[in-house]
């Protein structure tokens, strides 16, 4: 056997070689920024030194070629250096403002629509799905590409009355993460056990601790060492498909898509706030999902119209009530709306503060 | 020329409509890419089917225990083979950016050229957790790229129960709200912590996330279990030439009503220029030839608000340092949980103040490694033992910052009372 190469355990690159050069001059020392139109940003530094960032979706699952593209416009364009944000947007910096207009030009001709700063919708916070994961219920890029083509003049616009970030998850795990608007898939039956399987694959005492509501129990089935679910208290939330994927939770029927609205991670305002669940029970329709696209697009609607500016999603729901938010999304209450899992009674009204 | 292409009907209809689209991509990659052509095969089926195909493994490098994500196909015909043969094997490799997502257009065109030759030529940028994708390796192609990447600067990232990739916002290098040098942080931190990266051997997962501001725009507090985030302790700077520069674009409506009436804790109030306080904590900022905006900076909380609507008019005041909360988590096991504040304020600075936030950072790992069950994360593991229990685990005194109100029922033992009541003037004493 050839000898291996050992590893050069060198961890996180040094990031001052790849930043801009009024980036790296003006570190630490800059004054402030304005957002000349929707997808750029003009900052400015103590010294007057200016740079301006244009911002541009992308598709996140790139290839090559589109990189290259990115690259070939950078270099044509912009001055070689560009970023990406944490939801995947692409950022080239330039140093002069006659760039700007021609650099917009040509993403917007690439194919890479510009915008995603201040009050608009910003591109979508997501992960792998089908294309990768090994538990996913639904696909990631799919869902996103998707949504985004119906959102588009949103993002490419600044008409919101704030930000807004959204995000997608295959699973209750919700690696998209915490949102104004998350879309994540939610089982609604229990998981569906490969007895002959379980023994070889799953090791019991793990699964069995993985539960959050302690439904699972070892039992032998069939003379095989297995598990069981006690029914009665699984709430299908998926925790024991990764440890052991012989209990099957995805399910193209049952497994639906759920809307939660009002996370935020800032504490500009309110400190910052866990989204909330306000509808479900959404077919997973690939590849377009057009129900969850309708259900996502009418709370965007309610929000731009009613919202004051500067209200996130969550600001505005503080404000006029969630009574009035499901009124006025048409969205109905039901009773999985009320909380019960530890620290529900947080969560209800223990006052006479009510809106009428 | 690769292998004729499946038919995708559905992923077809993902081709059309404004938004870049990831499948033209792919199609574009299968044109002379076997692997390619596969998988776009089996994502068409789990379209059609609405199931995923894919399962994990054991797929590594020389070297180290974790950074790669293997995946074998599970769609096989009824004699066990893989129905994608190209794309039976198709594993991620997890590499690490510069802190900030920077990068020079050659950087992007080597990667891309390494990752042409040894993968699928599909790259995310960026996963979750701040790392670059590299999508679709065979088993045999892994230590070939990671060779390629690692001999370029890159190194593997996170994966499993092992310290994670990290993230920090573009703070100090393009944003004026910056409050300390997050990317230096962030390396200094990571790089700090390099074998229980690469090596997985803790209870799980643990992720340090850096945000140079309140405003947080890495959600380090609802996604890490460590979340360093910039704020300061004097007062709010002000600027009057621009604050006179807004005051005239944006007028009194917008004043009092998307700044002063939003402010958390009423510490705005319009005054008479005049009228303004002269006292200790106050600042202000001219807003026309007879008002002012008067800020009373110890009734500040830091949101930002008001800094982020009159940019430059108002800024972070001089005296810099970081917040750091622990505890940040996702749904799995507990429910979400978001990050509670363990150091109110300390600086970020000088190299015995890096030296500080590792130290930091190492109590906090090795007393998780030590405390935690399998598969708890920190912010578990802290609802389980209680805050007090951990902060002495780790050395670090109560403050009354850490909590939103003090105890609220009287099922608690305080027969330790005049003693705790002594520490805590200890405290105050040290402190001054």
């Amino acid at each position: 056997m050839a000898e291996m190469r050992e590893p050069i355990e060198s961890g996180v690159p040094d990031h001052v070689q790849y930043l801009h050069p009024l980036m790296k001059k003006n570190y630490g020392n800059w004054k402030y920024h304005d957002r000349p139109r929707p997808g750029v940003l003009h900052h400015v530094a103590h010294n007057g030194d200016q740079i301006w960032t244009v911002r541009a979706g992308t598709q996140r699952q790139m290839d090559v070629y589109t990189i290259r593209t990115l690259c070939d416009i950078a270099d044509k364009f912009a001055e070689g250096h560009v970023r990406f944000t944490t939801r995947s947007n692409i950022e080239f910096m330039v140093s002069d403002v006659a760039k700007v207009a021609p650099l917009c030009d040509a993403l917007t001709k690439g194919g890479f629509p510009v915008g995603g700063t201040g009050n608009s919708v910003s591109m979508i916070s997501h992960t792998q799905g089908w294309l990768h994961c090994d538990i996913p219920g639904t696909d990631a890029s799919g869902v996103v590409k998707a949504l985004m083509d119906e959102l588009y003049e949103e993002f490419i616009h600044e008409e919101m009355p704030n930000r807004v970030k959204l995000s997608t998850s295959c699973c209750e795990i919700n690696c998209g993460g915490q949102a104004d608007i998350a879309i994540i898939m939610q089982h609604t039956k229990p998981p569906r056990i490969n007895h002959d399987l379980v023994a070889n694959a799953c090791e019991r005492p793990t699964v069995v601790a993985r539960c959050p509501v302690a439904a699972i129990r070892p039992a032998l089935v069939n003379g095989k060492p297995s598990l069981e679910i006690d029914e009665s208290k699984c709430m299908c939330c998926g925790a024991c498909f990764p440890p052991c994927p012989p209990m099957q939770i995805n399910d193209p029927e049952f497994s639906k898509v759920a809307i939660w609205v009002g996370g935020k991670n800032s504490n500009a305002r309110i400190r910052p706030t866990f989204h909330k669940l306000v509808a479900s029970g959404l077919p997973n329709n690939a590849p377009r999902w057009p129900e969850v696209g309708a259900v996502v697009k009418n709370i965007l609607r309610v929000y731009k119209q009613d919202g004051k500016p500067w209200e996130r999603m969550s600001d505005w729901i503080d404000r006029i009530g969630w009574p009035r938010f499901f009124e006025k999304t048409g969205l109905p209450f039901t009773k999985y709306h009320i909380d019960d899992w530890r620290g529900a009674r947080a969560t209800l009204n223990a006052s006479t503060h009510i809106r009428f | 020329m690769a292998k004729k292409q499946h038919d995708t009907p559905m992923l077809d209809q993902l081709e059309s409509g404004p938004w870049p689209s990831f499948v033209t991509g792919l199609k574009r990659l299968a044109k002379d890419n076997d692997m390619m052509v596969d998988l776009m095969g089996q994502l068409e089926t789990s379209y059609k089917t609405r199931k995923g195909y894919w399962k994990g493994g054991t797929v590594g490098v020389f070297g180290y225990g974790g950074g790669v994500i293997p995946r074998f196909t599970e769609l096989k015909d009824e004699n066990d083979k893989p129905l994608f043969p190209a794309a039976a094997e198709f594993h991620t490799i997890r590499i690490i950016p510069a802190a900030g997502m920077h990068y020079t257009s050659g950087l992007l065109r080597e990667m891309c050229d390494v990752w042409e030759k040894h993968g699928s030529g599909l790259i995310a940028f960026h996963g979750q957790s701040g790392d670059i994708m590299l999508q679709g390796a065979t088993t045999a192609n892994v230590q070939p790229a990671f060779d390629a990447f690692n001999e370029m600067g890159f190194d593997l990232g996170g994966a499993g129960p092992a310290v994670r990739t990290s993230m920090s916002c573009v703070g100090a290098a393009r944003c004026e709200q910056s409050c300390y040098d997050e990317a230096k942080a962030m390396r200094s931190v990571v790089n700090n912590f390099l074998d229980d990266m690469h090596r997985p051997a803790l209870p799980y997962k643990i992720k340090f996330k850096f945000s140079g501001c309140p405003n947080d725009c890495v959600n380090s507090i609802q996604r890490s279990d460590m979340a360093v985030i910039g704020t300061w302790r004097d007062s709010i700077q002000t600027d009057d030439t621009m604050g006179k520069k807004w005051f005239a674009k944006h007028g009194m409506d917008e004043l009092v009503n998307d700044v002063i009436s939003r402010c958390p804790t009423k510490a705005l109030s319009l005054k008479n220029t005049q009228d303004v306080s002269k006292a200790e904590g106050i600042s202000s900022v001219v807003l026309n030839d007879s008002q002012s905006l008067q800020i009373e900076n110890h009734d500040c909380v830091r949101c930002m608000h008001c800094v982020n609507v009159m940019t430059g008019a108002l800024a972070p005041g001089k005296d810099k340092g970081v917040t750091i909360l622990v505890g940040g988590k996702s749904v799995l096991k507990i429910g979400a949980q978001m990050g509670t504040v363990v150091v109110p304020f300390m600086k970020l600075e000088s190299d015995e103040d890096f030296e500080a936030l590792n130290e930091l950072a190492q109590n906090h790992i090795d007393f998780f490694a030590e405390n935690a069950l399998e598969h708890e994360r920190s912010g578990e593991m802290i609802d389980r033992i209680g805050l007090v229990n951990y902060l002495e685990g780790i050395g670090r005194d109560i403050d009354a910052s850490m909590v939103l109100q003090p105890r609220a029922n009287p099922y608690v033992r305080t027969d330790g009372w005049d003693e705790e009541v002594e520490k805590a003037k200890q405290r105050k004493a040290n402190a001054a």
